[in-house]
């Protein structure tokens, strides 16, 4: 067994490793670029080593600092995590020149792996399922529904030179093949100048589903069920599951045996995915595969009880896989969101900038969480913007889902944007928990983008309760300031009235002493039991037997309340106050559909129009540049531009006014 | 003699007519048009901000003397203004707030005298003051006597200015001579779209200077907290306005004879902070909010921040520590780098009057440049301004604790409530530079030899750094008391405030000070 290893990686995966090899007593070696001097990673580690400034090419990807930093510190091994030099050849090629191991698979088997058709060649050969489909040249329509009445309806006609979305069509039969095969060569030509068209098998609701594989040098192969990860946006994996909801022991048994023919093809070592995608009528067919630990594979953790780091370590040091197949046992159900520093209702531009407030949920039965920042952290624009993986852990599907829920409620983030509330709200979707799901998820169920969680009437319940105790709770410390009137001093009533929006709630609140608190609204009468102090950002509680975790942010007057994804605002008045505030006008929001908005704080470079300018929709109105990153703003619809708010040089806020159009 | 059952019964009918009569203000149609434009009456405000049923009234029955132009067939108890005291979370405060119903809450020689009453008692017996403003004026058919009635309320605003808190609210109309009372009070808060202060309004300004102007945008509620100053606070309606005056009240001393309030506060005073680490970035020109250092620190993290639209390069308002109320001072290093300049330096030093006046502890975060340079600065009197904050930092006695957090540069380190200005606890944080500018600058003058070789200059510099670039050499001259670690930032000032709850300073005898005004 190795004594040290270097975790040649950052962030949450390279604390993942340092945590195994603590448990297995292996000293770790952290590396870390100009931006990382202070990151948790760093600290985690025994021994840290400087390589290079904050752009990941000149640092992280450096393959000859890496292994010199091996050498300079005795590692005998290194864990790659994943991106970075986790699938690279050369960097494999590299540490087994220096004598070096790499915790991973051979080289080898990288770069066979890594070749879209050479992977797909192999994996044919290898008894793995394809996706069915015709390279070569088709003449004439008939020709093309003889091929796909081979493949079988639907198909999809794609544009040998295409590209997005031109020259692409659906067919599901041989009229629509005929049509289809026609309108995209003529699409193909005019858009490519190149008429040759193929035809592949389209999947029409496409799960992704993948298998882990583990393999020892020993020529011991295993699989380790399947994970789910079919929440994507733009190809991005938000959030995954173990097992499947759509999977059964069958095709289990048929995919497991099929990825693992697979790694025994290609001599593969240590833990890889096998991805495929899977059709509505279970058929599945082989994509790619990762030949490193995945993002998500902590839900596979969770449901196997292996820690898939330690027997990478292990079966790297030449141990035999301590299992066979049969031992392989599934227990319950594991949910893993990615929280991302992202802005989910400005179409998830990635956020950046200072965890000013950061505060995880506890780490109790069923919940674990992967990451590599705390309080302060800097989310810096170098690096991939993943804060961390909150996962979580039931006997079911259902109980699984209650406790992310109930985990998100509870993880409280200030300072930058993230995407909790899109995670909250899927996680609230009658679809997500009924299991049907599909590449299309978030397509099909935000086709506008998402625009904030609504609150569901339970929410609005529980809002209520805890808005009514903590004005109420806040009203009686008040009521203890010293310099009163002596015998005229402060009292607290328990009658007030919760202001949701334009919804006003009557509450009755007594404090039973000792954070036990009873709260009668028209809905009924709840016992609160809190343990809430002044001042803390999250209100965790027991209503009626409940446990409920509500975070309290105090805005001016109101408290805005997050549960469930939602953020509400609530005011809190005694009956007579509230009759008078129900007299106070309602503010609408300033219209700033006729406004161009900065995006982001930062720095207005060049401004495209003046005062006057007829613009088109799609035109580049502004640049801003943020955190050296050029966005350009274009303008939605056809205007003119009416007044200039800010001239290029201005240092913009988020939100402020660029321009106004007519 | 008696009074038979019978007259009594009669004297009872009376006075409740009248006080009907008194509470009924301009009548339902007036009340109405009132409430159509977003504004409360003036008892019901009073009802917000005071505790249910503590609000003794006063002079319900005080009706004007005018003779002149039908007015003597015009009168309503009570004459356009409510007075009296009430508590706020049982602490006794003194009131008028002014009825826009009756005669458009104009001012008439009677009811400035019922201001004036409140106003004595509030001195006499050591209670704050707030104003309700919302009155259209002179009562311009009383003449002369209107004017000496603002005077009577100017005067006595002096004569408490720094004896009693006082609040002005701004509630509707507030203009010409009526501004000046407000003027000279602690603090004014207004209201979004209802309220509007101005000398001259919008006509006059059309006439004279051909200026298109609208009252709003003339002296609305955002025109005064972001562009003049005048103004402390906006809020969005009276009831938050009410609501949040109750707050900020509870902050205040009842006079200056008495210490400020102390309210049970669950948080820890050693407290740590570590992502207070992390704060300062490590690049020099990289900003970073003070807000968070100020929010980690203080109680609860609840800082009740004053002028925050206004020069926001510098950071004021109230918080607690241990329950205590202190005056928050503190550089933005987010806008302007930190500077100082006129308006910073007039709006820091005019809350620090305010806190020494209060015996409210001075807690000051330094993380300042130095001046804004520029002839806008120079012209517009920057060395008298900037000369108001040094002012008030050296005059205050009350307890004055101070962090540098970064840079302390030139004049403006001297400024900032330094060691030399009797500060009482100056703390400095590892990340601390204290010298006369920066390296840069300074290497440019000390070798100016080397002015043409960027290189040479480019290591000076470093030299500089190297030397005053941390906050050693200020420790060993005894400047700073000590070098702490940010996260103990919270249990080292909560100590200090501690040390000096009964900090006594003695200062020459005089009349009173001539600050730069």
């Amino acid at each position: 067994m190795f004594d040290k290893i270097l975790i040649a990686n950052r962030g949450e995966i390279a604390c993942r490793v340092i945590r195994t090899c603590r448990r297995l007593g292996i000293a770790t070696v952290a590396v870390y670029s100009d931006a990382d001097v202070a990151a948790l990673h760093v600290e985690m580690a025994d021994e840290a080593v400087h390589v290079g400034p904050p752009q990941s090419a000149e640092s992280y990807l450096v393959i000859d600092r890496i292994v010199q930093a091996c050498k300079d510190t005795g590692a005998q091994a290194v864990h790659p995590g994943y991106g970075f030099l986790s699938e690279n050849t050369d960097f494999a090629q590299a540490l087994a020149d220096a004598g070096i191991a790499f915790i991973g698979p051979p080289a080898e088997a990288i770069a066979k792996m890594g070749d879209k058709i050479t992977s797909k060649g192999l994996a044919n050969q290898a008894g793995v399922n394809t996706v069915p489909g015709h390279m070569g040249l088709i003449e004439d329509p008939e020709e093309a529904v003889r091929i796909a009445e081979e493949i079988g309806y639907p198909v999809m006609i794609k544009a040998t030179a295409g590209g997005g979305g031109k020259g692409m069509r659906i067919a599901r039969d041989a009229q629509g093949m005929r049509d289809g095969f026609r309108a995209a060569r003529s699409e193909a030509k005019g858009s490519f100048g190149d008429d040759r068209v193929f035809i592949e098998k389209f999947i029409d609701q496409p799960r992704h589903i993948e298998i882990q594989v583990l393999a020892d040098t020993h020529g011991n192969v295993i699989h380790l069920g399947e994970r789910e990860c079919s929440i994507q946006r733009r190809h991005q994996k938000v959030i995954e599951e173990a097992p499947s909801a759509f999977m059964d022991p069958e095709t289990r048994e048929k995919m497991g045996e099929q990825a693992k023919a697979l790694a025994r093809a290609v001599g593969y070592v240590t833990a890889g995915t096998v991805e495929f995608i899977m059709d509505r009528d279970k058929s599945f067919f082989f994509l790619e595969m990762n030949t490193r630990l995945q993002v998500e594979h902590p839900v596979t953790e969770l449901v196997t009880g292996l820690d898939l780091v330690e027997q990478m370590i292990r079966v790297t040091a030449g141990e035999k896989l301590p299992i066979a197949q049969t031992d392989v046992g599934f227990n319950g159900w594991a949910i893993e969101t990615r929280v991302y520093a992202e802005d989910p209702l400005r179409g998830f531009l990635p956020s950046i900038g200072r965890l000013q407030y950061y505060d995880e949920p506890a780490e109790a039965a069923g919940v674990r969480i992967d990451t590599g920042v705390v309080e302060g952290s800097e989310i810096s624009m170098y690096y991939d913007p993943m804060i961390a993986k909150l996962c979580t852990h039931g006997s079911s599907r259902d109980q699984a889902i209650e406790r992310m829920q109930h985990a998100l409620d509870a993880y409280y983030i200030r300072g930058i944007n993230h995407n909790m509330a899109f995670l909250a709200d899927v996680m609230a979707k009658p679809r997500f928990q009924s299991g049907d799901l599909s590449t299309n998820f978030i397509d099909e169920e935000y086709p506008d983008g998402f625009h904030g969680a609504q609150p569901t009437e339970t929410v609005r319940q529980r809002v209520v309760i805890v808005a009514a105790i903590l004005q109420r709770a806040a009203a009686g410390r008040e009521a203890q300031i010293v310099g009163q009137m002596s015998g005229h001093g402060a009292e607290v009533g328990d009658d007030w009235e919760v202001f949701l929006d334009d919804e006003r709630v009557p509450v009755t609140v007594t404090h039973g002493g000792d954070g036990l608190w009873r709260v009668a609204t028209p809905a009924g009468e709840d016992e609160v039991q809190t343990g809430w102090r002044h001042g803390s950002p999250l209100f965790h509680a027991s209503i009626s037997g409940r446990p409920v975790t509500v975070q309290v942010d105090r805005v001016g007057a109101r408290w805005r309340l997050t549960h469930g994804g939602a953020s509400v605002e609530a005011r809190v008045l005694r009956p007579h106050a509230a009759q008078l505030a129900a007299l106070m006008p309602k503010k609408a929001p300033p219209d700033y559909s006729k406004f161009l908005l900065s995006p982001m704080p930062g720095l207005l470079v060049k401004l495209l129009v003046e005062e006057g300018t007829p613009v088109k929709a799609g035109e580049e109105l502004a640049v801003v540049e943020a955190m050296k990153m050029e966005n350009v703003l274009r303008a939605e619809r056809d205007g003119t531009v009416a007044k200039v708010h800010a001239e290029a040089g201005a240092n913009l806020a988020v939100d402020q006014a660029i321009l106004e159009f007519e | 003699m008696t009074v038979s059952g019978e007259d009594m019964q009669e004297i009872i009918r009376q006075l409740d007519e009248k006080r009907a009569r008194a509470r009924e203000g301009g009548g339902q149609a007036r009340v109405e048009r009132q409430h159509a434009k977003g504004k409360l009456t003036a008892r019901e405000r009073l009802l917000l901000l005071l505790d249910e049923d503590s609000f003794e009234e006063w002079d319900m029955f005080v009706e004007h003397r005018c003779h002149d132009f039908g007015m003597d067939q015009q009168r309503i108890p009570g004459d356009g203004v409510v007075t009296g005291h009430g508590t706020i979370n049982g602490r006794l405060v003194f009131v008028f707030s002014q009825d826009f119903t009756v005669f458009g809450g104009a001012l008439s020689d009677a009811h400035a005298d019922k201001i004036a009453k409140v106003m004595d008692k509030a001195l006499e017996v050591g209670a704050p003051v707030i104003g309700l403003n919302d009155s259209g004026g002179a009562r311009i058919q009383e003449g002369v006597d209107s004017l000496s009635g603002y005077a009577k309320v100017f005067e006595r605003n002096v004569d408490a200015s720094g004896v009693i808190p006082q609040i002005s609210m701004i509630m509707g109309p507030c203009a010409g001579g009526a501004v000046y009372s407000p003027a000279m009070t602690d603090f004014i808060f207004m209201v979004k779209d209802s309220s509007y202060m101005f000398v001259t309004g919008p006509e006059v300004v059309k006439t004279v200077t051909h200026e298109e102007v609208t009252a709003e945008q003339l002296g609305g509620a955002i025109s005064h907290t972001s562009r003049s100053g005048v103004a402390d606070l906006a809020f969005d309606n009276d009831v938050e306005a009410l609501q949040l005056t109750r707050r900020f009240f509870d902050f205040l001393p009842s006079s200056n004879m008495q210490d400020p309030p102390v309210r049970p506060t669950p948080d820890d005073p050693n407290r740590q902070e570590p992502s207070l680490d992390t704060l300062v970035p490590a690049s020099p020109n990289k900003p970073y909010d003070m807000k968070e250092l100020i929010e980690k620190v203080v109680d609860e993290k609840d800082f009740f921040e004053i002028q925050p639209d206004y020069a926001k390069n510098i950071i004021i308002g109230l918080a607690r520590m241990e329950g205590r109320t202190v005056g928050v001072v503190a550089n933005q290093p987010m806008v302007l780098a930190g500077c100082l300049d006129i308006d910073s330096s007039r709006k820091a030093a005019r809350f620090v009057r305010f806190c020494d006046c209060f015996n409210i502890p001075i807690m000051t975060f330094v993380d300042v440049p130095g001046f804004l340079p520029g002839t806008t600065q120079e012209y517009g009197g920057i060395i008298k301004h900037g000369a108001k904050l040094l002012y008030a930092f050296t005059e205050a006695t009350v307890p004055k604790v101070t962090v540098i957090t970064r840079k302390a540069y030139g004049g403006a380190y001297d400024v900032m409530s330094s060691k030399h200005l009797r500060g009482d606890v100056n703390y400095a944080w590892p990340s601390a530079e204290i010298a006369v500018m920066g390296p840069k600058g300074a290497a440019e003058i000390i070798f100016r030899e080397d002015a043409k070789d960027p290189d040479k200059l480019e290591q000076r510099a470093e030299e500089y750094r190297t030397k005053f670039a941390n906050p050693f050499v200020a420790a060993s001259r005894g400047f700073l008391d000590d070098v702490i670690m940010p996260h103990g930032t919270r249990r080292r000032l909560c100590k200090a405030l501690a040390m000096l709850r009964n900090k006594q300073q003695q200062t020459p005898w005089k009349k009173h000070s001539n600050i730069p005004l």
